[in-house]
């Protein structure tokens, strides 16, 4: 079925997305209302939205959020910056390349939440080991992706910049970064969904407050629509930070660069 | 090969006899296997802002507007704010683009970026400025105009301007002086003086009677 009104004009696109919504919660409250199977095997629409308001009246949703936030944007910071410099002295230096560089790719492809059980280790049931594996989700890819965008500088904006009188530092921060920021921009991407994901596994184990924990805490009370809320919610955080903050910078460089929407 | 201060010299050559080299030379971005490049008797070590060099594609940075391109250089001289500004706007508007101030790169024409280099070359006030083929993609009709731009420009400065393209008829145009250059090895075969008056155009009957002997002397 094609989405055609009946004058043949395409139906805009928050009108899809509306009838799309509506349609499901509408399946949703209905198939809760058959009462088919027991609420802590199927959650209701109802019951998913009290979850969800009980758990703002008692401020135990925002607190999880602002936790959550909180852990995520310190451990991003610190790979963010330490992926740029890694990127940085990989593309800087060959034998770094060479030596660091492989152990960097091989780790890449080590899921993140691995190194939950050496954090523990290390740091015991603490917010310094989910930090360690959000850190370590996030790092990786920044530094791949940094190191790619700052080796393929174009030649051309070097010699320009470095005749016009730029050296050192400034031919860094006035050239090379700023030229790499498309490739970089993939991999801050990449690197912040990796550590939203392990973000939310490691807190499934031990992080007060968190979205993970209280997800793990509706499983343990039974209560199926406490899970699903918490899920709604983290699914929501995801497509917020993703439409906010990255469609945001993507589209300033599509404008700058004049590339086109793939 | 020796260059007059203030004189407008253009080298013609096949592809491959390192014009594009001479340049790179000049510019201080490459450095000589064999001799010596030397700039007012001294050599030349390293890219100086003295010299600067626009490339065939321009090469301006797509992440900056016109103007932050044509304001680049400035920044690396610490050019106070206020003066950079009034600097820019004074560029452009020499190269007929200061409505273009604010956009980005690939919004504007092949011809179009080429002023923008060329602005932002002028902007850092080199005493030498080396042009790379910087009019070898144009069509004919943006080529002729920035001909005229570009002998305007210059007729009003005493920069020193090192051209180099392929095409024989552009360079009588442009140049006082022409040096044209062999293939493999890279040698200079002949020297022609230019003493038209200016401005010049492709079509000149002078142009193309010049034009002829460096074709010529390219063909020999």
């Amino acid at each position: 079925m094609s989405l055609i009104t009946r004058n043949g004009e395409k139906m805009p696109v928050p009108r899809q997305r509306m009838i799309f919504t509506g349609v499901l919660l509408g399946a949703w409250l209905v198939a809760g209302l058959l009462e088919l199977w027991p609420s802590y095997i199927f959650p209701t629409l109802p019951g998913v939205c009290s979850a969800i308001w009980r758990g703002i009246d008692r401020g135990t949703l925002p607190m999880a959020i602002l936790g959550s936030m909180r852990r995520l944007a310190v451990g991003y910071s610190i790979a963010l910056a330490a992926g740029i410099i890694t990127g940085l002295l990989m593309a800087g230096m060959s034998w770094f390349k060479n030596t660091f560089g492989l152990l960097v790719l091989g780790l890449q492809t080590l899921p993140s939440i691995c190194w939950l059980p050496l954090a523990i280790l290390w740091f015991g049931l603490s917010e310094k080991a989910i930090l360690f594996v959000v850190v370590m989700g996030a790092f990786l890819s920044i530094a791949l992706a940094a190191e790619d965008g700052i080796r393929n500088t174009p030649k051309v904006y070097l010699q320009a910049a470095r005749n016009l009188g730029a050296s050192g530092f400034g031919l860094y921060r006035s050239v090379i970064l700023p030229s790499a920021m498309p490739t970089l921009l993939t991999g801050m991407k990449l690197g912040w969904s990796f550590a939203w994901r392990s973000l939310m596994a490691g807190e499934l184990i031990y992080a007060v407050p968190g979205l993970g924990f209280m997800l793990n805490m509706g499983r343990e009370l039974n209560d199926m629509n406490q899970v699903v809320a918490v899920i709604l919610v983290i699914m929501t955080i995801g497509l917020v930070t993703d439409k906010l903050f990255f469609s945001v910078l993507e589209r300033s460089v599509r404008s700058r660069w004049g590339t086109v929407r793939s | 090969m020796r260059i007059r201060s203030g004189e407008f010299v253009c080298l013609v050559g096949p592809s491959g006899c390192g014009k594009t080299t001479v340049l790179h030379l000049l510019a201080g971005l490459a450095e000589p296997s064999v001799g010596e490049v030397l700039a007012d008797g001294s050599p030349i070590l390293g890219p100086d802002p003295g010299r600067v060099l626009i490339f065939q594609e321009g090469a301006l940075f797509p992440w900056l507007t016109v103007r932050a391109n044509v304001e680049f250089g400035l920044r690396f001289k610490g050019v106070p704010k206020a003066e950079r500004t009034v600097k820019v706007l004074e560029l452009l508007e020499k190269v007929h683009l200061a409505d273009f101030a604010h956009s980005w790169v690939h919004e504007l024409s092949g011809g179009m970026k080429q002023k923008v280099a060329l602005a932002r070359a002028l902007a850092v006030d080199p005493a030498v400025l080396l042009m790379d083929e910087p009019f070898g993609a144009l069509d004919a009709l943006t080529r002729d105009m920035l001909h005229d731009e570009l002998q305007e420009i210059w007729g009003q400065s005493s920069k020193t301007v090192v051209f180099v393209t392929h095409n024989v008829r552009e360079a009588t145009v442009l140049g006082d002086r022409i040096i044209v250059m062999s293939r493999s090895p890279g040698r200079v075969l002949a020297e022609f003086e230019v003493d038209l008056p200016r401005p010049r155009h492709m079509a000149d009957d002078g142009i193309m009677t010049i034009a002829g002997q460096v074709r010529a002397a390219l063909e020999r």
